[in-house]
């Protein structure tokens, strides 16, 4: 039986699908990836990217954190935020990138924690963008 | 008896009242629309994530001593979040909501409640509270009015932070409760320390093993502040509803009243045109026997 897949944010349910076949996402003690029959399972989630495998299609979210809960075939990701690939803004990722760099060289200790947690959200929005523009090039070439 | 033109003045102004309350009605109902739809959106996440805590819960032996958001401690000083609007013409809405935080804040029960201070959220409240000399540990105002998780989150990390450094030892959260459009009841909600929320029966006899990472203490710590943010956004996106909503029924009550008045005034009006007639007809008809005479 494949995964029910639920990605949800306190302001928004993000996506319901059914029928997915495999879930990887950015587990706390690293990436973790989700198949049918899965133990029921509670972990918390760090900033990175969520891939939904469906038949031969992949499709990528950027979670800046969260939880993720697996049970019974039915896996419920809980986000801090959550975007689907399309809906992140390049140029804004890497405006990001760019001001966590300079308060990482500047700040104090106290803000030192914040910025490299800024650092690695917009790391992590280009890596997603960088995915997607490989498997974009890749996936029409298949097609031929 | 009044004169025609002063009446006709007075019903002009009424008339323009009623065009403001009118419009002013029309938009508190479809801010009010959304608002809710806001409030329905944020629901899954809340109950899924009531749903995980409860789940924690029956894992962590030692729930009180396993995150300092759950320990529980004498109360020698109290916080008090008070959510109000920023703006008025809402009814009742903030007078009932004042009552109820004077009673916390002010009255006898705050005996028990060690030192109080407050955090106000929307001016009308600040304002007010400003006024009994309460400490303000911080003060927000201009949410707008359909604020996000990012705008709700620093009002709820001062609380935890506060809460974790040993500055307060209880939170309350006070906010109008949306219940339907006509009805919006003030309400008090212990937020700090947290009380995990009871899990259903049928979870509660364990059939499930839930495998926690890294560990349950862990997700514990992740997931607790995020419970206070939901818990704080939640009630701000109700709050917005019942500002809405009451606004709405306190504006069509006004444009009613208005209406009402316009008739009462058209009346008077009416009959005031009808006498001056009459006896500008009696002044000529006169004046016609006299020169008759």
């Amino acid at each position: 039986m494949p995964l029910t897949l639920e990605i949800i944010t306190g302001e928004r349910r993000l996506l319901r699908e059914e029928d997915v076949d495999e879930v990887v996402a950015p587990g706390s003690l690293g990436e973790l990836g989700i198949l049918p029959n899965h133990a029921p399972l509670i972990t918390s989630l760090t900033a990175g990217e969520l891939r939904v495998k469906q038949g031969n299609g992949v499709e990528e979210y950027f979670i800046s954190g969260g939880f993720l809960e697996v049970h019974a075939d039915e896996v419920t990701v809980l986000a801090d935020a959550a975007e689907h690939g399309s809906e992140i803004d390049a140029e804004r990722a890497e405006a990001a990138r760019q001001r966590a760099l300079q308060h990482l060289e500047q700040a104090a200790d106290a803000d030192r924690a914040r910025a490299q947690a800024a650092l690695a959200r917009s790391l992590q929005r280009l890596r997603v963008l960088e995915h997607r523009r490989r498997r974009g090039a890749s996936g029409r070439e298949m097609a031929r | 008896m009044a004169n025609t033109r002063e009446i006709r003045r007075r019903i002009r102004s009424v008339e323009n009242t009623a065009k403001i309350t009118n419009a002013i009605q029309l938009v508190a109902a479809s801010k009010m629309r959304r608002a809710q739809d806001r409030a329905l959106q944020a629901r899954p996440y809340a109950e899924k994530m009531q749903a995980v805590l409860g789940q924690l819960s029956t894992v962590a032996t030692e729930p009180e001593t396993a995150h300092p958001l759950l320990a529980r401690r004498d109360v020698n000083e109290t916080a008090v979040i008070l959510i109000t609007p920023d703006r008025g013409l809402c009814g009742g809405l903030i007078a009932n909501l004042e009552r109820h935080t004077g009673e916390i804040v002010l009255g006898p029960e705050a005996a028990g409640s060690g030192e109080i201070s407050m955090i106000p959220v929307g001016r009308k409240g600040g304002d007010y509270f400003q006024r009994f000399g309460l400490n303000f540990r911080a003060r927000f105002q201009e949410l707008g009015d359909y604020p996000g998780l990012a705008e709700t989150q620093p009002i709820s990390r001062i609380a935890i932070d506060d809460y974790i450094e040993g500055r307060v030892d209880r939170v309350l959260l006070v906010y109008a409760s949306f219940i339907n459009t006509v009805s919006q009841v003030p309400v008090t909600v212990p937020i700090l320390p947290v009380e995990p929320p009871a899990v259903d029966d049928e979870d509660a006899s364990g059939e499930t093993q839930y495998i926690f990472e890294p560990s349950p203490q862990e997700v514990l710590a992740d997931l607790l502040p995020r419970y206070v943010d939901l818990l704080v956004y939640q009630a701000v996106l109700e709050a917005a509803a019942s500002e809405q909503s009451a606004r709405m029924v306190a504006m069509r009550n006004a444009t009613d009243a208005a209406n009402d008045m316009i008739s009462d005034l058209t009346l008077v009006y009416n009959k005031a045109r009808q006498e001056q007639i009459t006896s500008e007809l009696l002044d000529i008809t006169g004046g016609v026997e006299a020169l008759k005479g």
